[in-house]
């Protein structure tokens, strides 16, 4: 659990993501004018785990860009599948934005998604 | 439980007269196709009903793009596939309502940073079924579609796609059930779109914190407190501010479980 204590910025495409991500200044206020939403995710099934798992992400970014943030953090082939769960249970649209998912499944200040490379739930 | 019987069969019949015409562009025969005209239910997806239409097109198309994936637009704002097809002519139609609808049929130029894509009607079910399990785990906890069996997914997606009012309701009225014993459900499953199309979704209880129900104005004031005069339109009617969430839920919802209104 002690890599998820502090979040990293995805404030820039995934392309750059290792390079560009800055780490998160808890004391610093007003930044930036972009909400940013806490979220965690966490693999399951055949999914190879990250090793940064809790990310800051802008509330409107959509699910879609969060998939191929994952997919290329974990050098996945292009065509190779990625599946995103909310609460174990269900598949967001990838048009869908944080913001929303956030607004009615976060928990603790943080949204939860889990992702796979098969279908897990239905 | 839904008991207005006669609404739920009043908006599962609401249908609208479509009229498709293929992109002047692509059309590569001297000849000119005529346009396509169809009803389609309006709860309904456009993958679902549009199986004649593209064989109509087919063959005054370039045949190097005869497989390419079919797009639809309406004056140059292109038509996401997942949503229904009653709530797109609402979101972009509604205040100017035209019948019949005036839509146009590409075959090339798939805008991909707008549309998802749909290679076919198994993807359909899935985005269907998946956002079912959302407004299950909003109303249950996802109690009812985890409980149900394969089977029961299918029927509702069977009476969906082939216009079933029947074989839909038999499994869906599980989903609009109440449980414990309070009456209403947890959360009520809204999406609420501006007239661009943007998507607000919040979490709405079906209840005041006093116990009474919950009105539309009452959600309104909470969810848009500096805006006035908000109407809320959904299967072509602009609801009354004084409907109980609850009965809208139940009654209003889209067959996928959610209501979709155009912020007007």
């Amino acid at each position: 659990m002690g890599d998820e204590k502090t979040s990293e910025e995805l404030s820039v495409g995934p392309e750059n993501v290792k390079q560009d991500c800055d780490q998160k200044d808890n004391g610093e206020t007003g930044k930036t004018d972009k909400v940013k939403i806490d979220i965690l995710l966490k693999a399951t099934g055949n999914a190879p785990i990250m090793k940064k798992k809790k990310w800051a992400v802008d509330a409107e970014k959509q699910i879609g860009w969060i998939m191929e943030f994952v997919k290329k953090y974990l050098k996945l082939d292009p065509d190779e599948k990625l599946f995103l769960y909310v609460n174990q249970t269900f598949a967001p649209s990838p048009d869908q934005t944080v913001k929303n998912l956030y607004e009615c499944f976060g928990t603790d200040n943080k949204l939860v998604l889990h992702y796979c490379k098969s279908q897990a739930w239905g | 439980m839904a008991n207005d019987r006669e609404v739920l069969r009043e908006i599962w019949d609401g249908k609208l007269p479509i009229c498709f015409q293929l992109d002047q562009e692509e059309i590569m025969e001297i000849q000119q196709p005529d346009p396509f005209y169809v009803m389609v239910p309006r709860l309904s997806y456009f993958p679902l009903v549009t199986d004649k239409m593209k064989r109509h097109f087919l063959r005054f198309i370039s045949q190097e793009n005869a497989d390419n994936e079919m797009w639809l637009d309406y004056n140059g704002q292109p038509l996401k596939w997942h949503y229904p097809i009653g709530f797109l002519y609402d979101l972009y139609c509604g205040n100017d309502p035209q019948l019949p609808w005036m839509l146009t049929v590409h075959f090339t130029k798939f805008p991909e940073d707008i549309l998802l894509h749909c290679p076919n009607k198994d993807v359909v079910e899935a985005h269907y079924m998946s956002t079912v399990k959302e407004a299950d785990v909003l109303k249950h906890r996802g109690q009812v579609m985890s409980t149900m069996q394969k089977k029961d997914h299918n029927q509702l997606w069977l009476g969906l796609q082939n216009d079933k009012f029947d074989q839909f309701w038999a499994i869906n009225r599980r989903l609009m059930e109440s449980h414990g014993d309070n009456e209403g459900f947890k959360h009520i499953p809204i999406r609420i779109y501006a007239d661009d199309g943007v998507c607000n979704q919040r979490l709405v209880n079906p209840k005041n914190t006093d116990g009474s129900r919950k009105v539309l104005q009452q959600m309104i004031n909470e969810i848009y407190p500096e805006r006035i005069n908000v109407k809320l339109k959904t299967h072509g009617i602009v609801l009354p501010l004084d409907t109980p969430l609850q009965w809208l839920s139940e009654h209003m919802s889209y067959p996928d479980n959610f209501l979709h209104l155009c912020l007007c």
